[in-house]
């Protein structure tokens, strides 16, 4: 039970971190995005005029919505177990849904804007 | 002229009581252990601390000394003293015995918990080990191997105050040095009990262990190598 707890703490771990790395590069894009897009005022139409049909926005957008979806939930769980006395399965389930979640809204947000 | 005083707030009680105020002639490279060896000596005979050695070798000392925690024997007050002031708390993160000594059990319960102990390996030689002092192993180990066990860094560790299984910064050290022991015999073992829910995994990174410890050890170093031996533990499927 314990080497098992220790194994599945340390694969957490080892994904936030390289969920972390993945997130660096897609922020960094996702900024520099934006502050290009907004020199000539901003509209929906210029916004989707790039995106739509753009398999490369596509990719993009998949591969940030994938790593947030990892990365967030094993923090919040974290500070779930710092701040509150929250343990155990139903902490683990309730983090599961929240990368459900957020899969699933990033998801809408991607058909939105490549759709 | 008037001897020049030092103004002293000393927590006294448990986990409830009050600061009190004293006045201590000040010394030439007075300590702030000197000042409350002091005040037990000469005002009030009913103040509880802790201390052995005096010279910094024991761990027996550590209070929090104006807001930070020190291994008291060995901070002179010329160092720490605002304004001729110096306010002395009991160790954060730890059940106040009274006044100034509190209880050390879990702290050194969490050593045991991490897998503190050397577990020779089972062909251990009957001749002395021969360890190469240059090797990676044994210089990571040196690193780590000079604590004194003072809990000043399990004092100083927010982790610790917010999740109060956490194993702490002495205790992963501890563990740290055994891992780089060559001729320790339960790695494995060890690796499995410092990557629970309340292990290695569980530190922030944000070093005060290393600030505040008094042998000037990397705590956070140790844990951080604890994360990579424990991540390739569980990549070779041995965790």
């Amino acid at each position: 039970m314990a080497q098992r707890t220790a194994r599945a703490e340390t694969l957490l771990w080892l994904a936030q971190r390289a969920s972390a790395a993945v997130l660096a590069v897609c922020v960094a894009v996702h900024l520099a995005t934006i502050i290009y897009a907004v020199q000539g005022g901003l509209t929906a139409e210029e916004i989707l005029g790039r995106t739509r049909g753009s398999a490369w926005w596509l990719a993009f957008y998949s591969i940030f919505v994938v790593a947030v979806a990892v990365h967030a939930p094993i923090g919040l769980r974290t500070i779930v177990r710092e701040m509150t006395p929250w343990r155990g399965a139903s902490l683990d389930g309730a983090t599961a849904i929240a990368a459900i979640a957020l899969i699933a809204f990033g998801w809408r947000a991607i058909g939105g804007l490549v759709g | 002229m008037s001897e020049a005083t030092l103004k002293v707030r000393i927590w006294r009680g448990a986990e409830v009581g009050r600061f009190e105020a004293y006045e201590v002639p000040r010394r030439t490279s007075q300590t702030v252990l000197d000042v409350v060896t002091w005040i037990q000596r000469r005002i009030d005979p009913t103040l509880s601390y802790r201390f052995a050695c005096r010279v910094g070798m024991c761990g027996s000392c550590a209070m929090t000394v104006n807001g930070v925690p020190r291994w008291t024997c060995r901070t002179h007050v010329t160092k720490v003293a605002r304004d001729d002031t110096v306010t002395i708390a009991p160790l954060r993160n730890l059940p106040v015995i009274k006044d100034l000594a509190v209880d050390m059990t879990a702290f050194f319960d969490k050593w045991a918990r991490a897998g503190g102990r050397f577990v020779p390996k089972a062909d251990a030689p009957n001749d002395f080990a021969v360890v190469a002092p240059d090797s990676q192993e044994r210089r990571a180990a040196d690193a780590g191997i000079e604590c004194i066990g003072c809990a000043v860094c399990y004092s100083g560790c927010d982790v610790v105050s917010w999740n109060g299984d956490y194993l702490g910064p002495a205790a992963l050290n501890r563990a740290w040095t055994l891992v780089n022991d060559v001729r320790d015999g339960a790695r494995t073992q060890r690796l499995a009990a410092v990557a629970g829910d309340a292990g290695c995994h569980a530190c922030h990174s944000q070093q005060s262990c290393r600030e505040y410890c008094p042998k000037h050890l990397d705590p956070t170093g140790s844990i951080a190598g604890l994360k990579r031996a424990t991540v390739r533990a569980a990549m070779k499927g041995d965790l």
